[in-house]
C-alpha cells in the first residue's frame, strides 16, 4: 500500500453561503477533529454521527465558530480514507479561518479534485465515474444532473462502441488486402470499406452536433438584457427572477454596473445579465457601464433587446440594434399595457418578438419559454435516448477522428492502402481515447473470421 | 554418464532455422559454440513450404540480414523464384518472397556452419538440461554423454513430444522421417514451466510428372530477381515458375465425406492450430459458401519432381487425400509421393521469457523458435539470432540486446510474445506493427546495420559499404532540398509533358518530388546530376521525401510513447494492493508480470484508465513497493 498524507479543503463553493464545509481526508482526520473541534456531548466524535460543538484556535483557546462535525472512519467514506467534515457558518472569513486552523495541524491543502482522485485510486469509483462526479459537482440544474448520470451509465460509451465497430470493420478489410496479397480475396471491396467509414463518420458528426447542446445543458446559457435607458430592463429582470434584485427607478441610467443572476427553468440554467442602458452620455460612470455592457455582448448566448412599446422607435433604439449587429436577439416589447406606438423596423432581424408588461409580469412566462426553445430543440432533455457529448476531451477526440476520416475519404481514390490504414488506425485510436480501447488483436480476429486465409 | 571436458560458452539445441542463426551469431561473436541436432542431414531443412519471405516475413529476413544473420544470404544463393509483393500498396507493405531449392538451401547452410570458426556440430538427442542451482550449465544426450556450457539455447521446433497424425493413425515423430525429442519437455514441466500443446500441418508432396501443367495458370517471378541480402550483388540461380490451381465443389464434398475420420474433428488432436494457416478441411468447414480455394503448386527444387501444393495441408486419411488432390483440375492423375500430415508438439508459453529471450525461471537458458509458440522459418530465425546474440552478450557480461517496437519487426514479435504469451501458433503480420511506416524492408539496414556492426556480426567491409550508402542518401536529400528549377527550355518541356506547367521557377526538387505525380526518375530528365544516383539511393530519397509527413508523425508518436515504454514496473509489485484496478486487470497483470508500463498497456483488457492508475501509483513518491 502507499502512505497517504492527510489533505484538507473547503468543499463548498467559494463566496458567502449559508453553510461552509471543510473536508479532511487521511489518517490524521480524527486527530484534526479532536484538536480543532470540541463537542458539547461527552463522547467526542463517533464515526458517522453528527455532533454539535465549537471550533477553537488551539493555540489561543479563542472560539472561532459554532459548528457541526462528522467523522467517517475508513473505508466507509467518500475517499475510503478516514474523513472529517466540519460544517460551519458560511461566511467566507469564517471558512478561511477554520481551514487555516486545520492546516495548522500539519495537513496539506488538497489539489483540485484530489478527493475524487483518491476515491478513484482507492477503488471507490472508476475514471469515467470520476469525471461524471466532477460534472455532478458542477451541475447547475436538473438536466445537467441527468446528463451526468446517464453518461455514468454508459450511454455515450455504447454509441462510441458502435462507431468503433464500423471503423474496425473497415480497417479489417484494408489490412486483409495488405497482409494477404497471395490469398484469393478478390478485388479490394472499396464500396464496403467506404460504407463502413461513412456510417462511422455520420455517427461522429451527429455526436459532435450534440456537443453544443450538451455544453448548454451542462453549463447553462447566458442571456444579456439590453436596451435603451428606462426601457424597463431592471423591472424585467426582477420579474424573471421573481425578486427585487435590481434597483428600479424612473430615472434613466440607474443601472450602471452589470447585475448577474441565475434561474433554473425547465431544467435549463439561465444566467441573466442586466446591463446599463445604451445611449450617448457625458456621465463618465454611466459611460463605463455602457462599455462593460458592450464587452459582455460577444460572450452572451442570447440577447433580450428590450424596447418601450409606448414610445416610437428612437435613434437610441437604432444605436442598440447597430451595436448588436451579429447577435441572436429576441425582441422584448415592454409596457404592452400602454397604448402601443412602437413600430419595429426589420422585425425579421429577431428570433422572436415577445410582448410583456414587466410591471405586472404579463408575458414573462411566455418569454422564458421562448428563451428555452432557442436552445433545447427536439425536447431533447426528456428523451431517454438522448446521448450528448458534454466534455471537451470527448469532443476533441471525435474531432480528431473526424479529421482522420476526412483524410481517409480524400485518399480513397489513390488506393494507397497503407496510408488508408494509417488514417483508419488514427481514427480508431482517437475514438478509443473516449472509452479506452486499442485495436490490433480485434482487427486480426475480424480478418480471420471474415476471410479464408491460409497457404 | 560421460562428461566432455570442453566447457562451451553456448550450446544450441536444434539446428533448424532458429538454431542455425543462434549458433552462427554466438560463434561469430567469438563464443565457443556447440550445435546439437537429432539429424545432421536435416540442418536448416524446410519442413513445410519451400519458400522464404512474404508479408512481414520478408521484413524479418531483411532485418536478420541487416543485423548480420545468414538467412537472406542463404535464400539468395539457393532461390529459384523471387517476387516483390504489394508493389502498389505503399512502400512499407512491399515485401520480398522467394521459392527455394529445398535441398540446396539446407546444404548451403550446413556448409556455412561447418566453415564457421568456434563452432562444433554434433548429432545427438538432448534428453535433459544440467542445472547448477537456478542456472543451466549444460545438456545430457541420449547416447550417455553430457556437454557443459555457460548458456543453453533451446530451439526444438516441432520435435518435443512430436506426434504425427494421418487420419486416425498417429505415431511419435519430430517431422515425417525423424525421431521426436522425448524427455526434455517433461523436465521443463518439472522445473515449473507452463508447457502447452500446439498443432500444425503440411500438405502432401506431389509427383510433378503426374500433373497436367497445361491446365494450370503459370506464375513467373520478377525479372530481374531482386535479392534479399545487402551483400548479394545478383541472383545467379536458374529461375522457375509456380502454377495456380483451384479446388471445386467436388473436392469439398470429398473432404466432407472424410470428416468422420479426421483427427481434428474427432477430437484426437488437442493442440491448437494456426487460424491463418488452416487445413483444407478447416477451410471447407468454416467457409462453406466459398466455392473454390486457390493453391500455388510450388517446385521443391531444380532437380526434383516433388512439388508442394500450398494451402492444401490436411490430416485426413490417405484414401481421402488421394481422392481430394485428384479432384483438382490438372491433377486428375496425380500421385502422392509423401502424404500430408498434422503434427502436435510441446511449446513453452513465451510469457515466461524476458525480452532477451532468457527464461524467467532458469538463468542462462534461452528459448527461440517454435518452442515459443511461433510458426514460420523467418520468425524462428529472428528469435534464434536474438537468442544467440544475447547468450553471447551474457558470456561477455554485457547487457542484452532488446529491439523496440519502433525499431524492428523482430522487436514487435518478441515484445508480443513475452508480453502476451500465445495460445495459438504466432505468425508475423504487418498489422501487428503500430509503426508500420517506419519498419520497411527498404530501410532495414538504416535501422539495424549499426547494431549488427557493433556486435561484430557485420564485417568491416560490409559496414563500410553501408556507411557510404547512408552518407550518399543524406547528401542527395540535402542536394534536392537546395536545387531549384531554373525553368530552362528543356525543363519546361519536361514539366509540360508531366502536366506540371503551373510549377513556379525556383521550386526545389524536394518540393517537386513530394507531389504524387512526380517520381525520382522524372527528376533525371530535369537534372543531369540525378542520373548518377544509384537505384538504392533513389528509392530511399523518394520514399523519405514523399512520405515525410506520415513518417514524421509516426516518429512523433514513438517519442510520445517513450515515457510509458521506459517506465519500469518493479518485479515484486503487488497488484492486489492497487485497489482501484478492477479484479480482471489485477489478475491479468499478476499473470503477465510486464517489465514496463508499455508492455502492460498492450495486455488485452488492461485499459488506458488502468495504465493511468499504474502510472500514478508508480510515480507516487509515497509508494513503498509492497513485496
Amino acid at each position: 500500500m502507499y502512505i497517504r498524507d492527510t489533505i484538507a479543503a473547503v468543499s463548498t463553493p467559494p463566496g458567502n453561503g449559508g453553510i461552509g464545509i471543510i473536508r479532511v481526508s487521511g489518517d490524521q482526520a480524527a486527530a484534526v477533529g479532536n484538536t480543532v473541534f470540541t463537542s458539547v456531548s461527552d463522547g467526542g466524535l463517533v464515526s458517522h454521527r453528527f455532533s454539535f460543538g465549537t471550533i477553537r484556535d488551539a493555540a489561543t483557546g479563542e472560539m472561532v465558530d459554532e459548528a457541526m462535525a462528522v467523522y467517517m472512519r475508513s473505508p466507509r467514506s467518500y475517499t475510503r480514507e478516514d474523513v472529517l467534515e466540519l460544517h460551519c457558518h458560511g461566511g467566507w472569513l469564517v471558512v478561511e479561518r477554520v481551514l487555516a486552523l486545520v492546516l495548522a495541524c500539519g495537513v496539506r491543502l488538497a489539489d483540485p479534485g484530489e478527493f475524487t482522485r483518491r476515491a478513484f485510486l482507492n477503488g471507490r469509483i472508476d475514471l469515467i465515474q470520476a469525471e461524471a462526479v466532477m460534472d455532478i459537482i458542477a451541475s447547475k440544474s436538473e438536466a445537467a444532473l441527468q446528463l451526468a448520470q446517464r453518461q455514468r451509465e454508459g450511454a455515450l460509451s455504447k454509441r462510441i462502441d458502435e462507431v468503433r465497430e464500423c471503423l474496425l470493420q473497415a480497417l479489417a478489410l484494408v489490412e486483409a488486402y495488405i497482409d494477404f496479397p497471395e490469398d484469393d480475396l478478390g478485388q479490394t471491396d472499396e464500396v464496403a470499406i467506404a460504407a463502413s467509414v461513412d456510417s462511422a463518420q455520420t455517427m461522429i458528426t451527429d455526436l459532435l452536433a450534440t456537443f453544443e447542446e450538451g455544453r448548454i445543458v451542462r453549463e447553462g446559457i447566458s442571456v444579456l438584457i439590453a436596451g435603451k435607458p428606462n426601457a424597463g430592463k431592471s423591472s424585467l429582470l426582477n420579474r424573471l427572477l421573481n425578486e427585487n434584485r435590481a434597483i428600479v427607478t424612473h430615472i434613466p441610467g440607474t443601472t450602471r454596473d452589470i447585475i448577474e443572476e441565475t434561474i433554473s427553468f425547465e431544467g435549463l440554467a439561465i444566467r441573466f445579465l442586466d446591463t446599463a442602458g445604451i445611449r450617448h452620455t457625458n456621465d463618465l460612470v454611466e459611460q463605463e457601464g455602457i462599455n462593460r455592457t458592450m464587452e459582455k455582448v460577444p460572450q452572451a448566448d442570447l440577447i433580450l433587446a428590450v424596447f418601450d412599446g409606448s414610445r416610437e422607435f428612437s435613434q437610441e433604439d437604432q444605436m442598440l440594434l447597430d451595436a448588436l449587429a451579429e447577435c441572436r436577439i429576441i425582441a422584448v416589447v415592454n409596457k404592452s399595457d400602454l397604448p402601443q406606438r412602437l413600430v419595429l423596423p426589420a422585425a425579421n432581424r429577431f428570433l422572436a418578438t415577445v410582448m410583456v408588461t414587466a410591471l405586472s409580469g404579463d408575458g414573462v412566462d411566455s418569454l422564458k419559454q421562448t428563451v428555452c426553445r432557442q436552445f433545447l430543440h427536439i425536447s431533447a432533455t426528456d428523451s431517454r435516448e438522448f446521448i450528448s457529448l458534454s466534455r471537451a476531451r470527448h469532443r476533441d477526440a471525435l474531432v480528431s477522428a473526424d479529421v482522420y476520416l476526412s483524410r481517409f475519404c480524400a485518399g480513397l481514390p489513390e488506393r494507397n492502402l497503407e496510408l488508408l490504414a494509417l488514417d483508419l488506425r488514427g481514427a480508431l485510436d482517437s475514438v478509443g481515447t473516449v472509452t479506452g480501447q486499442t485495436a490490433t488483436d480485434d482487427v486480426l480476429d475480424r480478418i480471420f473470421s471474415s476471410f479464408c486465409i491460409g497457404k | 554418464m560421460i562428461t566432455c571436458e570442453q566447457i562451451y560458452d553456448v550450446i544450441v539445441v536444434g539446428a533448424g532455422h532458429a538454431g542455425c542463426e543462434a549458433a552462427l551469431a554466438s560463434a561469430r561473436m567469438d563464443c565457443r559454440t556447440l550445435l546439437l541436432t537429432i539429424n545432421l542431414d536435416a540442418i536448416a531443412l524446410m519442413s513445410c513450404n519451400p519458400s522464404i519471405g512474404g508479408l512481414a516475413k520478408g521484413h524479418l529476413v531483411k532485418e536478420i540480414d541487416a543485423l548480420g544473420g545468414e538467412m537472406a544470404k542463404n535464400i539468395d544463393a539457393t532461390g529459384i523464384q523471387f517476387r516483390i509483393l504489394n508493389t502498389k500498396k505503399g512502400p512499407a507493405v512491399r515485401a520480398s518472397r522467394a521459392q527455394a531449392d529445398k535441398q540446396l538451401y539446407r546444404l548451403r547452410m550446413k556448409r556455412v556452419l561447418e566453415q564457421q570458426k568456434n563452432l562444433d556440430l554434433k548429432q545427438g538427442e538432448v534428453t535433459s538440461l544440467c542445472l547448477d542451482g537456478a542456472a543451466v550449465c549444460g545438456v545430457e544426450l541420449r547416447s550417455g554423454i553430457s556437454y557443459l556450457s555457460k548458456t543453453v539455447i533451446v530451439t526444438t521446433g516441432t520435435f518435443m513430444r512430436g506426434l504425427i497424425h494421418i487420419g486416425l493413425n498417429n505415431y511419435p515423430g519430430g517431422r515425417a522421417g525423424d525421431q521426436p525429442s522425448v524427455g526434455l519437455s517433461d523436465q521443463l514441466r518439472q522445473l515449473g514451466f507452463q508447457v502447452g500443446r500446439l498443432k500444425t500441418g503440411t500438405p502432401a508432396r506431389l509427383d510433378a510428372r503426374s500433373i497436367d501443367f497445361s491446365k494450370l495458370e503459370t506464375q513467373f517471378g520478377d525479372s530481374p530477381p531482386r535479392p534479399f541480402s545487402l551483400s548479394t550483388e545478383r541472383i545467379t540461380m536458374p529461375q522457375m515458375p509456380c502454377h495456380i490451381a483451384y479446388t471445386n465443389q467436388r473436392s469439398h464434398d470429398i473432404i466432407r465425406s472424410g470428416l468422420d475420420r479426421s483427427p481434428l474433428y474427432s477430437g484426437v488432436i488437442e493442440g491448437i492450430g494456426p487460424r491463418y494457416c488452416p487445413s483444407i478441411e478447416d477451410k471447407v468447414v468454416r467457409f462453406p459458401d466459398k466455392d473454390r480455394h486457390q493453391t500455388f503448386i510450388e517446385p521443391e527444387g531444380l532437380d526434383t519432381i516433388e512439388v508442394y501444393p500450398s494451402g492444401m495441408s490436411t490430416s485426413l486419411p490417405i484414401d481421402i487425400q488421394i481422392a481430394f488432390y485428384r479432384s483438382i483440375v490438372g491433377l486428375e492423375r496425380v500421385e502422392i509421393m509423401r502424404p500430408a500430415y498434422a503434427i502436435e508438439y510441446d511449446y513453452v508459453d513465451p510469457i515466461q521469457l524476458h525480452s532477451s529471450l532468457e527464461t524467467k525461471t532458469v538463468k542462462n537458458l534461452y528459448h527461440a523458435g517454435q518452442i515459443n509458440g511461433t510458426s514460420g522459418y523467418e520468425e524462428a530465425a529472428g528469435q534464434g539470432l536474438i537468442a544467440g546474440i544475447n547468450a553471447a552478450l551474457r558470456v561477455r557480461g554485457s547487457d542484452p540486446l532488446v529491439l523496440t517496437r519502433s525499431q524492428a519487426y523482430i522487436g514487435v514479435m518478441i515484445d508480443d510474445l513475452v508480453t502476451l504469451g500465445t495460445k495459438e501458433p504466432y505468425r508475423m503480420f504487418t498489422s501487428r506493427a503500430e509503426y508500420r511506416l517506419l519498419l520497411r524492408e527498404d530501410n532495414a539496414d538504416l535501422r539495424l546495420r549499426d547494431i549488427g556492426h557493433q556486435l561484430g556480426l557485420v564485417s568491416e567491409q560490409e559496414y563500410l559499404r553501408f556507411a557510404e550508402k547512408r552518407c550518399k542518401i543524406s547528401e542527395e536529400m540535402e542536394r534536392i532540398s537546395i536545387t531549384r528549377l531554373q525553368n530552362t527550355v528543356q525543363q519546361t518541356a519536361v514539366l509540360v509533358r508531366l502536366g506540371l506547367q503551373d510549377i513556379q521557377k525556383g521550386t526545389t526538387f524536394e518540393q517537386l518530388l513530394r507531389r504524387s505525380e512526380v517520381c525520382y526518375d522524372d527528376l533525371i530528365e530535369l537534372d543531369p546530376v540525378s542520373r548518377e544516383t544509384s537505384e538504392a539511393i533513389r528509392e530511399q530519397v523518394e520514399i523519405q521525401t514523399k512520405y515525410k509527413g506520415y513518417i514524421d508523425r509516426q516518429l512523433e508518436q514513438v517519442e510520445q510513447s517513450k515515457k510509458v515504454e521506459s517506465t519500469r514496473i518493479p518485479e515484486g509489485l503487488d497488484y492486489a494492493a492497487v485497489k482501484s484496478l478492477t479484479t480482471e486487470v489485477r489478475e491479468k497483470l499478476s499473470k503477465n508480470r510486464p517489465d514496463t508500463l508499455g508492455q502492460a498497456s498492450r495486455i488485452p483488457g488492461v485499459t488506458p484508465a488502468a495504465i493511468s492508475i499504474l502510472a500514478i501509483v508508480l510515480k507516487s513518491s509515497s509508494w513503498k513497493g509492497n513485496s
